[in-house]
C-alpha cells in the first residue's frame, strides 16, 4: 500500500514499523526471475502479452518483471500502470485519491494481461482493477502476479504467480520496497 | 466574509463557492485539483470515458441564468463519474408560480441530492443556499462575484500549454467590472504567483481595486508584447445599465483583439476567452481561430476539472489539500 494511502486510511493510519525481514532484495530478484519463467511457460512465449503494474506498489515490480521476461525471451513486452482509485468499492467510506495517471500502452482487445501488485490481501484492489481493465477493452485473459500473498481474502480471487506465500495476522502490515519485504505493524 | 462553508454534521468542507474556499493555502488547493484533473483527462480520452466513482450520487443543476457550456460541462462531468443528474430549468419550474428560493432548495433536497450546482444573477446566492442545504453546493457563477470552476479550468489550460503558471504574465482585457470570471481568475492566478495586468477603460474597472494584487493599464498595445497569456473577456451588455462606453465600435477599435494586435503578442503567448465570444466585438473572427487560441482546450478541460471538483467534494473523503477527516 502506498505510503500516502496508508497515512490517509483509518484504521490503518500511522507509520509502518518493521519487525521481521521476510525477503531480501536477492530473494525478490530470484522470485521475480522464477515468476518470469512461469509466465513464459504458461503462455508459451510472450506474444500478445502486456504487463500492467498497479499503483503504486506494483509499478516498480512490473518494470522489473518486464526486464526479467526480456532477458529470458529476448522480446520486449509493453508495460503500463493502472490506478484503480475511481473503481474502488470503499469510495465514501475512506479517503480515496488517485496517486498518478493511468497509462495503458496498447489496446487490450485479444491480449493477455499480467496484472502485477506487491501484496495480495483482501482482493478488493484486484476486483477494482478487473473492472477498470474491462473499460480499456476485452482482454483474452487476465493473470495475476504478486510478490507476497498474505491471505485474508474477502473475495473469490487467487493469484497465478506468487513470489512468496506469507501467513499473517490481519492486524499485521507488509511493506514491499526495493530493499526487501518486511513484516511489521502500523503504529499510530 | 470568506469563511469556509462546512457541513455541520462532520465539519468537512462541502462546497466550492469561491476560489478562497480552496483552503488556507489557495495555491496548494489549486494544485490538488490540477493533479486530480490529470487523471480525469486520461479518463476522458478513453473509448469508454466513464468511471463508477460516484455511482448512486445525484447532482442537480440549478440555473437561474442562461448557460450553454457550464451547464453541459457539469452534466457531462457528473455522467462520466456515473452520478445521476437532474436538471432544473427556472422557466418551467414553480419559481414562476412564486415559490421562494428557500422552498425550492428544500424541495430539491427532500428528493435526496448530493450536490447542487448553482448559477444565479445575484452575488451571494450560492453561499446562502450552502447555509440552508446539507448537500454540497458548487458555484457555477453568481452575478459579478465569482465563477471558481472557470478559474480552475483556465489555470489547468495554462499549465497544460505553458508548463507552469508561476511567474507568467497574464493580461485580462475587457469588461472587468461585470466579470465574475475576472474576479475568480485574479484570485487564482495571483495565488499561483502570476503577474496579472488588467486592461480596460476606467469605466469598465471595478469601483475599487483595493486589495487586488494587480497592475492596471488602459493601453492594450503596450501590454500585449510583454505577456504570456492574453485573456479576453466578453462585453456583458446585458449587465450594463448605464452608458459605460461610447459605442461598441469604439470599444472594439481601442480594446478589441484584432489581427494586428494578435501579431504584437510573443510567439508562445496564448489567447483565451471564457466564452461565449462576441466575434467582432472583443475578439476578431480570424483571431478566434488562430493556433495559439486555446478556447476549445478551455472547454475540453472544463469537463475534466469539474469531474475533479465533483469527485473531491462527493467521493474522495478528503478535504481540500488532501488531508483526511479525523
Amino acid at each position: 500500500m502506498a505510503e500516502r494511502e496508508r497515512r490517509l486510511t483509518p484504521p490503518y493510519g500511522g507509520v509502518f514499523v518493521a519487525r521481521t525481514r521476510v525477503m531480501t532484495a536477492d530473494d525478490m530478484k530470484r522470485a521475480t526471475k522464477r515468476m518470469a519463467h512461469e509466465i513464459i511457460e504458461r503462455n508459451q512465449g510472450l506474444e500478445n502479452l502486456v504487463v500492467i503494474g498497479l499503483q503504486t506498489g506494483g509499478v516498480p515490480l512490473a518494470a522489473r518483471l518486464c526486464d526479467a521476461l526480456e532477458l529470458i525471451d529476448g522480446t520486449e513486452v509493453p508495460v503500463g500502470c493502472l490506478d484503480v482509485a475511481f473503481y474502488r468499492d470503499d469510495i465514501g467510506l475512506r479517503p480515496v485519491l488517485p496517486e498518478t495517471v493511468t497509462d495503458i500502452p496498447c489496446d487490450l482487445d485479444g491480449r493477455t494481461v499480467i496484472l502485477v501488485d506487491d501484496v495480495l490481501f483482501t482482493g478488493r484492489t484486484i476486483r477494482a482493477a478487473l473492472d477498470a481493465l474491462s473499460d480499456y477493452g476485452r482482454a483474452r485473459a487476465v493473470q495475476l502476479a504478486v510478490m507476497v500473498d498474505r491471505g485474508h481474502r474477502e473475495l473469490p480471487i487467487r493469484p497465478d504467480y506468487v513470489g512468496k506465500n506469507l501467513p499473517t495476522r490481519r492486524d499485521e502490515a507488509v511493506d514491499v520496497t526495493s530493499d526487501g519485504v518486511d513484516l511489521g505493524e502500523m503504529v499510530k | 466574509m470568506n469563511r469556509p462553508v462546512t457541513n455541520p454534521r462532520h465539519g468537512r468542507l462541502r462546497s466550492l463557492l469561491s476560489i478562497s474556499d480552496l483552503g488556507p493555502d489557495v495555491a496548494t488547493g489549486i494544485s490538488e485539483v490540477m493533479t486530480l484533473t490529470d487523471s480525469f483527462v486520461e479518463v476522458s480520452e478513453r473509448t469508454i470515458p466513464k468511471v463508477p466513482a460516484l455511482r448512486g450520487r445525484t447532482v442537480v443543476s440549478l440555473f437561474f441564468e442562461d448557460s450553454t457550456r457550464t451547464r453541459l460541462s457539469f452534466e457531462t462531468a457528473a455522467k462520466r463519474l456515473s452520478a445521476d443528474t437532474m436538471n432544473f430549468s427556472v422557466s418551467t419550474s414553480s419559481v414562476k408560480k412564486g415559490e421562494s428560493l428557500r422552498d425550492t432548495i428544500e424541495t430539491i433536497e427532500a428528493m435526496g441530492v448530493d450536490a447542487i450546482v448553482v448559477r444565479h444573477a445575484s452575488a451571494g446566492v450560492p453561499r446562502q443556499i450552502a447555509q440552508w442545504a446539507t448537500s454540497a453546493v458548487i458555484n457555477a457563477g453568481d452575478g459579478w462575484h465569482e465563477h471558481p470552476t472557470q478559474a480552475l479550468l483556465d489555470c489547468y489550460t495554462i499549465r497544460q500549454r505553458l508548463g507552469d503558471i508561476t511567474g507568467k504574465r497574464i493580461a485580462i482585457v475587457g469588461d472587468i467590472r461585470h466579470s465574475r470570471v475576472a474576479r475568480s481568475n485574479v484570485a487564482a492566478f495571483t495565488a499561483l504567483g502570476a503577474e496579472v495586468t488588467l486592461v480596460a477603460p476606467p469605466t469598465l474597472l471595478p469601483p475599487s481595486l483595493e486589495g487586488w494584487p494587480v497592475k492596471v493599464s488602459t493601453d492594450i498595445d503596450a501590454v500585449l508584447p510583454t505577456v504570456d497569456v492574453c485573456y479576453m473577456l466578453r462585453m456583458q451588455r446585458e449587465r450594463m445599465t448605464e452608458a459605460l462606453i461610447p459605442t461598441i465600435r469604439e470599444y472594439s477599435a481601442r480594446y478589441g483583439l484584432n489581427e494586428r494586435r494578435a501579431d504584437l503578442l510573443p510567439d508562445h503567448a496564448l489567447i483565451m476567452h471564457p466564452g461565449p465570444m462576441n466575434r467582432g466585438v472583443e475578439i476578431d473572427a480570424a483571431v478566434a481561430d488562430l493556433p495559439n487560441t486555446v478556447i476549445v482546450d478551455q472547454v475540453r478541460n472544463g469537463v475534466a476539472v469539474r469531474m475533479a471538483v465533483l469527485f473531491l467534494l462527493l467521493g474522495s473523503g478528503t478535504t481540500w489539500g488532501g488531508e483526511a477527516d479525523a
